[in-house]
């Protein structure tokens, strides 16, 4: 049984995303991630880690061992800070243990039914929930696959059924004139789609920030004119798109559209020692959702911007232009003075950051072209030790195509028989 | 007349007729085969050939199951070849040309051997009906038969026309005649129907060839049999020729297109793409100038020659003249002109899982007649629908064959679910569990379901049993112990020097590591037979791929696991969208696993299905 995880909280920005991870390897994964086991019910707050060692986020980690759990399995759930990139770092990272996979939409339900956790009522309120699961996943893939994805996932169909009829037709029809060895075309096939898939693959964390927003977090001590600043873009900005209280009184979320990119600006709390508890959990907050922005705009001089904040590409500018007498390099929300030249860089670095960007735009995708390109390779390894691998080589190649099927579609045998009597003479 | 009420009768002697009536006889049911002649059970149509890939597979299950197939034609096998001898043995097939009067005579042989089988003459012309439900076969003298069920194996007799050029004429096969008033009752239970066409080759007169100067094809030198039972080939080993058609055949095809059946718009049945015509071929692949050509013996004995390549539907002096045009054929005389032959089928998603139709209870349909083509093909259904004719008669749960634990099944599926669009074919790629659904393990994969059932004979059992035996041996040697990189090595296998310890079996997964070169590590060994050796090499060589589809074997499973009530009723499952409610209400899946191959299912929609169908359950048990 696949141990299947996914975001349970509503996606999108919220204070705390909650990851629910269901099936035999979901207790394993917390050691993955944190380093450290976990032995059953209960809670406990951990850090978690990427691959690298690197922090990924804080963690309260939840366990619910089965068969008591709401699927009836084994069940972790993760509450981490809900910042889109934070949550697609957990997820990706999730992502690439070896026996885990995002869900579907309705398979804890599913799960949870096949292993009786659920009573009658339950049941009936399913009907609603399914549905607008559907719809929105419905929606979801069309948007992708209408988009330019689509046409690149077409060519990898078109060359992967290619590829896969040409081993079959090696196969099952040896004794008809078919060639002996197909492994130089399939092969040039093959390399094909990899590399493609290996340039969307890489391409695809910038790309799910095209698609959910990028984070711009404005940083500066009290009273530096953060919120004044943030009033004024938000008031020459050409569309505002939604603006929601942060959960925590300490930041606030504006969204907006910058040069075609949408963009969350976020005002953080000021960045001073903190008088008392309440106010020191603020500041650490707004320092995490800072770190965890894709874009940081300290209100401060290049001098004062706190290292352990800095990153590459960030920008600097002195507050309160207004009141200087040298206004280079700084800015004032008050009169406006070098907000232009602020808004033309964010949107400067961040076209520049989405030009790298893939067309896939989710995690699942990144999953499934990843499974999908290390089958590739291991279907070429084995073309290359000739027909006597070709039955191997072909499973590998299936295995490729059925991962890779939420962007290129179901092929099965139909398709594969297609294409080999169109390029075959058969019939003997 | 009037004959004692029966168990079950099965209509046609055929490939599919003869394996049901011998499945049904197994299981202990009382059964009555009617054919139209005594001579024609067992009668190859078509090419005189068995086996084959996919095909060969389906054999070996038939043989598992302890039908007859497998080993009626290791009897007949006048040349034996497996196929894909230099590929992996998962896509192996076993294949022998048969001499078509040793089949016939082997099968009529075994058929009246079996005990609780009897065959009747006569044809069939309508059934009995006890209210909706099928009761017996009314014959065209008058007599009739009583069954608790019916299984019709008639093949292309429904509406059959064969055309020869602009010749036509209705008949099921050269030399019978139709079921007409057959046809007209089946109308009566409005079942939806398709047309097809198949053609066949024109025969030649061995005798008539010039066999010196053409290539030959000899058969393997270690011949592979069907059965697991036989021992030996037991008739002569012929070889074949092979010759191709050139220029001048295709320009004389090409001249006469429009006097060809299929060509002058005298068919409209849909024909198999990988056994086109050669006016197809020469049509279609313009740019290719010949095509080869397998002379095939139909027997010892019988001069007669099948041209396997070149089927036709031109007129007989057409088929002369481009006969003639070809090396070795100069002066071949043709026996029997190659024809088409258009007919109507059954759409099987008329059938359930047991090949019983869903709406008329007691009825079973097999073979051609449910759209396929192939012997095999229609003795693999002949064999599914001959035991569960069997087992509903003796009240017994029917028998599922699985996508997961056989070819049949497979077959089974992708007919029953989603119909056919051009005569279906068995081909190796159809299988998702290829690797582990081997022509090799067919006994394993099966004759324990056939022991459990009852259909399963005492020789077959003991060699079963005996055989499991050696293989335990075998595999409990080759993992008791572990061995160190070092002392693998000292024996000449290359292994890393990673420290970790393996046992044989891991060894024998690493390519190129033959059971032979274990045995001066584990010496015991050499006391195991050597296709016991082979059998385990392969299991060895797949088994990291078998255990990475374990799980997608075991969600399958579960599924279909989850049966679908006949009565249930799709449209009023809240939240799955109208269209997809429309197509299971049309589909009828029978579990839910059938219901998530569907297109558009998702898993969402199946979760929604299970709940429908789990509150059901409850509400029935409280
Ligand atoms: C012309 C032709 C060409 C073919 N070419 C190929 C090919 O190239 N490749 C391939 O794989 N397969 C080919 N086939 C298909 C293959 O021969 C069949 O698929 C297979 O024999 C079908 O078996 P069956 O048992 O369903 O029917 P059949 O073997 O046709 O048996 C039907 C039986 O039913 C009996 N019967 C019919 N009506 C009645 C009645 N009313 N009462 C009593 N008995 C009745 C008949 O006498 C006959 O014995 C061809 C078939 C034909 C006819």
């Amino acid at each position: 049984m696949d141990t299947i995880f996914a975001l349970a909280s509503a996606p999108g920005r919220a204070g705390v995303a909650v990851i629910r991870i269901s099936g035999p390897a979901a207790f394993p994964a917390v050691h993955e991630l944190t380093g450290a086991g976990m032995a059953g019910r209960g809670l406990s707050v951990r850090r978690l880690f990427d691959s690298s060692g690197d922090v990924l986020d804080d963690a309260v980690v939840l366990g619910f061992p089965g068969p008591g759990s709401f699927t009836g399995e084994d069940v972790v759930e993760l509450q981490i800070h809900g910042s889109v990139a934070g949550v697609s770092a957990v997820l990706g990272r999730l992502a690439e243990l070896p026996d885990l996979r995002l869900a579907e939409p309705g398979e804890f339900t599913r799960r949870a039914l096949e292993n009786n956790r659920m009573d009658l009522a339950q049941v009936e309120g399913l009907a609603d929930l399914i549905d607008a699961e559907t719809e929105a996943q419905r929606k979801q893939a069309q948007a992708v696959l209408g988009g330019a994805l689509g046409a690149v996932a077409d060519g990898w169909r078109e060359k992967l059924i290619r590829a896969a009829a040409l081993i079959e037709a090696t196969i099952d029809f040896a004794e008809e004139e078919v060639p002996v060895d197909v492994t130089p075309e399939v092969s040039a096939l093959l390399i094909a789609v990899q590399d493609e898939l290996s340039h969307e693959i890489k391409g695809v964390r910038i790309a799910e920030r095209i698609r959910s927003g990028f984070e711009v977090a404005i940083v500066g001590p009290p009273n530096a004119g953060k919120s004044t600043l943030l009033n004024t873009l938000a008031g020459r900005a050409a569309a505002i798109t939604s603006e929601i209280a942060g959960t925590t009184r300490d930041v606030i979320e504006v969204r907006m559209d910058l040069a075609g990119l949408p963009v969350t600006l976020l005002d953080t709390a000021g960045l001073r020692e903190a008088e008392d508890k309440v106010e020191a959990m603020g500041v650490a907050l707004a320092r995490e959702r800072a770190a965890a922005a894709d874009l940081r705009v300290f209100l401060m001089s290049e001098e004062e911007v706190p290292q352990d904040l800095r990153q590459n590409g960030d920008i600097a500018m002195r507050p309160k232009a207004d009141l200087l007498m040298d206004a280079s390099d700084a800015i004032s929300g008050l009169t406006g003075q070098g907000v232009d030249v602020l808004v033309s860089r964010i949107e400067e670095i961040l076209t520049h950051r989405s030009a790298s960007a893939g067309l896939a735009t989710r995690e699942r995708h990144r999953w499934a072209m990843m499974t999908a390109q290390d089958g590739l390779i291991a279907a070429q390894g084995l073309l290359e030790q000739g027909p006597e691998m070709y039955d191997l080589a072909a499973e590998d190649l299936r295995h490729a195509i059925r991962a890779l099927e939420s962007l290129v579609g179901r092929v099965d045998v139909e398709n594969l028989l297609d294409e080999i009597f169109s390029s075959f003479c058969l019939g003997k | 007349m009037k004959h004692s009420p029966v168990d079950v009768v099965v209509i046609g002697g055929g490939h599919a007729g003869a394996e049901a009536a011998h499945a049904a006889a197994r299981m202990g049911a009382r059964t009555v085969l009617v054919t139209l002649k005594r001579e024609g059970i067992g009668v190859m149509s078509c090419n005189p050939a068995i086996g084959g890939l996919g095909k060969g597979h389906l054999v070996r299950e038939i043989d598992a199951m302890d039908g007859v197939m497998g080993r009626v034609a290791d009897k007949a096998g006048i040349q034996f070849r497996l196929l894909n001898r230099r590929k992996g043995p998962a896509v192996r097939g076993p294949r022998a040309q048969a001499d078509r009067a040793i089949y016939r005579s082997a099968m009529l042989a075994e058929t009246e051997a079996r005990e609780g089988l009897e065959i009747v003459e006569g044809e069939v012309t309508d059934f009995l009906m006890d209210g909706l439900r099928v009761s017996g076969v009314l014959f065209a003298d008058g007599s009739e038969i009583r069954a608790g069920a019916v299984v019709l194996t008639t093949g292309t007799f429904l509406r059959g026309v064969i055309h020869i050029g602009d010749v036509r004429r209705p008949g099921g096969r050269m030399g019978d005649k139709p079921s007409i008033k057959l046809a007209e009752r089946i109308d009566s239970f409005n079942l939806p129907l398709g047309r097809l066409k198949t053609g066949t080759p024109p025969r030649l007169d061995g005798r008539t060839i010039n066999w010196d100067i053409l290539e030959s094809q000899p058969g393997d030198e270690e011949p592979e049999l069907f059965s697991f039972l036989s021992k030996q080939v037991e008739a002569k080993q012929i070889s074949c020729g092979i010759t191709y058609t050139n220029a001048r055949t295709h320009e004389i095809i090409r001249e006469n297109l429009s006097r060809s059946a299929m060509y002058g718009g005298h068919i409209e049945g849909v024909g198999p793409r990988y056994c086109p015509s050669i006016e197809d071929k020469v049509v279609r692949f313009a740019d290719k100038d010949q095509h080869q050509i397998f002379l095939e013996p139909e027997g010892i004995d019988d001069p007669t020659v099948y041209p396997n390549g070149i089927s036709t539907s031109l007129p007989e002096e057409v088929q002369e003249a481009y006969i003639r045009s070809i090396a070795g054929l100069e002066n071949a005389k043709i026996v029997q002109p190659g024809y088409a032959i258009e007919y109507d089928y059954v759409d099987p998603r008329a059938l359930n899982a047991q090949l019983s139709l869903r709406d008329v209870p007691g009825l079973y349909f097999a073979g051609q007649i449910n759209g396929t083509t192939g012997y095999e093909e229609a003795a693999a259904q002949g064999l599914v629908a001959g035991l569960n004719a069997a087992l509903a008669v003796q009240g017994r749960e029917a028998v599922a064959f699985s996508r997961t634990d056989s070819y049949i099944g497979v077959m089974i599926d992708d007919l029953t679910t989603r119909g056919v669009a051009e005569p279906y074919r068995m081909f190796t790629s159809r299988a998702e569990f290829r690797l582990s659904l081997r022509a090799d393990n067919a006994d394993q994969r099966l004759t324990p379901l056939g022991l459990r059932l009852g259909c399963v004979g005492e020789e077959r059992r003991v060699a079963f049993l005996d055989k499991i035996e050696r293989l335990d041996t075998a595999r409990s040697l080759l993992s008791s112990e572990t061995y160190t990189p070092k002392q693998i090595g000292s024996v000449g296998i290359k292994v890393k020097e990673d420290g970790n310890r393996r046992t044989g079996l891991e060894i024998l997964a690493f390519p190129d590591v033959a059971f032979e070169s274990l045995i001066p590590l584990v010496p015991a060994l050499s006391s195991i037979e050597p296709p016991i050796r082979r059998q385990v090499e392969n299991d060895a060589l797949y088994a990291s791929y078998i255990e990475r589809q374990k799980r997608d074997v075991s969600a399958m499973k579960r599924d279909e696991a989850q049966v679908i009530p006949h009565e249930f009723d799709f449209m009023i499952v809240d939240g799955l969208s109208n269209e997809l409610k429309q197509k299971l209400t049309h589909a009828r899946p029978e579990t839910l696993a059938q219901a998530g191959r569907m297109e558009g299912m998702t898993p969402a929609a199946l979760a929604l299905l299970m709940a429908r169908l789990r509150r059901n359950g409850q509400a029935k048990r409280a």
